[in-house]
């Protein structure tokens, strides 16, 4: 494999993260917080329909990302509404989200644009274009750091670099900020927070809120960034895959983007090895590749790569009294 | 908020307003896009029940969502969530499908149907066996095993039809048609006795084998050891321990009754209708199950209706696309979520409201 070739795929690799990052962090507050959440893809699904829509409607890219991220947003209080407020299921709940998602984007995208389905085609000055980062051409001609520079790390459109941005900041506000310690002691301990005088659910809501803002951004990505608009089912398990890094990641945000770069890997070279012939296995298992991301967790779950330990008051509603 | 109500209204009168508050913000959808909520009833009911294929139509889904809705039921029963029943579906199509194209050579279809039951029951049963073992054993949970053994099944499925089963030379992905005797038999001829033409409709004998299937399971829950045992155990799990109920054993047995009953539907889909393996042969019913098995309350005579109600919605709704051009079939979709929403995740909404007006009653009325 020349180095060409190797850049292209981690090029590939890299966008087809970004929705996994976004999502799986987007998990990590509402999982962090106590609320377990398996409408992620749900909420990704309906920001790339809101995203696509509002950009065809009104011509900007912005305009899409809020719409994207409200939608989202929406359905993350809903969520939360049903199993923070009304202690439902969350489980339950998170299906529910998943069905109205899936439902509803096809059933409006028909309603309103007559496409099948889809929204219209995009122009490029309503998407989220790709950007040169500054000096790529000047560096592209040094050896190995040139090319890595100036064809992998840049030519990504805004979403990408705040996709990879948002994990750092993620561990910093989780670990360094008051919001975050008592983000994650809801999670473990909801009875001690709620003694020392702090509202719970308010709590759990603020966490659904960046749940859904997240969740929104990296819908809105697969819509008007990596593609020029929305088709039906889009996210195609990609919300189920962010969970699967999720708990890969052992609910941690640097772990996290590390376990959703394996698996936008493992996803690009699927595709790239489609019908190639490798030595000694033969024709690529492409169907493997693409399963291994949930081979990977449920092996990990056996708790045989190490244990994956899930916030303790995970999937409990809070019950402030008996 | 947990003040005692009479049964009727804990059993009857809340889950109807979670139905009704389903159905009424389905109905805001359908005036949102542009059409009228009534007007789109009636198209469902007639495409539903107005004419005898219709009809055919209706109970060929209903059969799938009583076997997926039992299956996620009797693992409600011991407090599991069984999310995986459209793997095991398609798992369990591939034991259905493996047995016919074995036999449909050699054996007749009274004798090829029971051998397919048992290869899709025995499949999807082994499918859901590994998320039970991790759960009992290793403390994974089984919500996200079984949702991971949904996309794996897929997987499978896709590369054992493209490598293995495919017929050679051939583009489509799909085994090959089974012999006649590899067909179950429709049901037109009893469906006549009722007066009914069900034409080419594909309801089939899998749906008796559904009406069987519910009294098994009532009679599994409510009438053996192993039922009440899986009742304790899902009602509370350390009580059950301390009782001498081996929690292990409990959990492995109920998964493989419900991944047996989610393989059972593969049936109607594979020996019934298509008579073929094909892909996606789960087809979302696994997925309705969820709804049926929440609406059905667990229990198999709300499970039988409610799989009716979801039949009624998947055949009236492509009545419904094909009479209503802003309305496409993915409004059932729609209407599966929001009855998981109101009959599942917010089914307290309603009860204090209820309860406080039934002590208003109460105080009003010395009893």
């Amino acid at each position: 494999m020349s180095l060409d070739a190797i850049i292209l795929l981690l090029d590939s690799a890299l966008r087809l993260s970004t929705p996994l990052l976004f999502a799986c962090l987007a998990g990590l507050y509402a999982e962090r917080s106590g609320v377990f959440d398996i409408g992620l893809e749900g909420k990704l699904l309906a920001s790339a329909f809101a995203a696509a829509a509002a950009a065809a409607m009104s011509g900007s890219a912005w305009v899409g990302l809020m719409s994207g991220m409200a939608a989202s947003i929406v359905l993350a209080l809903i969520h939360a509404f049903a199993c923070i407020t009304w202690r439902g299921s969350q489980i339950v709940s998170g299906v529910a989200v998943n069905f109205l998602a899936a439902g509803l984007t096809a059933l409006l995208g028909q309603a309103w644009f007559r496409q099948g389905g889809r929204t219209p085609t995009l122009a490029s000055s309503e998407r989220f274009r790709e950007i040169r980062l500054p000096g790529a051409d000047l560096v592209a001609d040094v050896p190995l750091l040139g090319p890595l520079y100036s064809q992998l790390l840049s030519g990504h459109s805004l979403l990408v670099y705040i996709a990879l941005l948002t994990a750092p900041v993620t561990w910093w506000v989780l670990w360094h900020t008051r919001f975050g310690l008592r983000l994650r002691a809801v999670g473990e301990n909801p009875a001690a927070v709620d003694t020392a005088g702090i509202n719970v659910t308010w709590m759990r809501y603020q966490a659904m809120i960046v749940c859904g803002a997240l969740c929104g951004i990296g819908g809105t990505y697969l819509s008007i960034s990596q593609s020029a608009g929305f088709v039906t089912d889009m996210s195609a398990g990609k919300g189920f895959i962010a969970l699967a890094a999720l708990i890969f990641a052992k609910w941690r945000p640097m772990q996290a983007l590390g376990a959703c770069l394996l698996f936008g890997f493992l996803d690009a070279a699927a595709i790239r090895l489609q019908g190639v012939h490798l030595p000694l296995i033969g024709e690529t298992p492409v169907q493997l590749i693409q399963a291994a991301p949930y081979i990977l967790t449920v092996v990990l779950l056996a708790g045989f790569i190490g244990k994956a330990t899930p916030p303790k008051a995970g999937g409990v509603a809070y019950v402030k009294e008996r | 908020m947990n003040a005692p109500l009479p049964n009727w209204v804990d059993l009857g009168l809340i889950p109807m307003l979670n139905l009704a508050a389903a159905f009424l913000v389905a109905g805001l959808v359908v005036l949102a896009v542009g059409e009228s909520p009534i007007e789109a009833v009636q198209v469902i009911l007639y495409g539903a029940f107005g004419f005898g294929e219709g009809i055919g139509f209706t109970l060929f889904y209903t059969t799938s969502f009583i076997f997926t809705g039992l299956a996620v039921a009797v693992a409600f029963h011991a407090g599991l969530f069984n999310i995986g029943g459209e793997g095991q579906a398609y798992i369990g199509g591939l034991g259905v499908g493996l047995m016919v194209l074995a036999f449909d050579h050699h054996l007749p279809w009274w004798l090829i149907a029971p051998i397919a039951a048992l290869g899709g029951a025995l499949f999807g049963a082994l499918w859901a066996l590994i998320p039970a073992y991790l759960q009992a054993t290793r403390g994974s949970h089984i919500v996200i095993t079984t949702i991971m053994f949904n996309f794996i099944a897929a997987s499978l499925m896709v590369w054992l039809l493209v490598n293995v089963v495919k017929v050679p030379g051939t583009m489509s992905v799909e085994s090959r048609t089974f012999l006649p005797e590899g067909r179950l038999p429709k049901l037109g001829g009893l469906m006549e006795f009722f007066g009914l033409d069900i034409g080419g409709a594909p309801l089939n004998a899998s749906f008796l084998l559904a009406l069987v299937a519910c009294v098994a399971v009532w009679l599994l829950i409510w009438r053996t050891r192993l039922g009440y045992e899986i009742r304790v155990f899902g009602a509370n799990p350390s009580a059950a321990r301390y009782a001498g109920i081996n929690p292990v054993r409990i959990t492995i047995v109920t998964m493989l009754i419900s991944g047996g009953l989610a393989g059972l539907m593969a049936l109607n889909p594979v020996m019934g209708e298509q008579h073929r393996m094909f892909l996606d042969i789960g087809g979302g019913a696994g997925f309705v199950g969820i709804a049926v098995a929440l609406m059905g309350r667990a229990h198999p005579v709300g499970v039988a209706l409610a799989a009716l109600l979801f039949g009624v919605l998947y055949q009236g709704g492509a009545e419904l696309a094909f009479e209503m051009p802003a309305i496409t079939r993915d409004m059932v979709v729609v209407i599966q979520g929001l009855v998981v929403l109101f009959a599942g995740a917010l089914e307290f909404m309603f009860r204090p409201t209820v309860a406080r007006l039934f002590a208003l009653r109460a105080r009003e009325k010395p009893a």
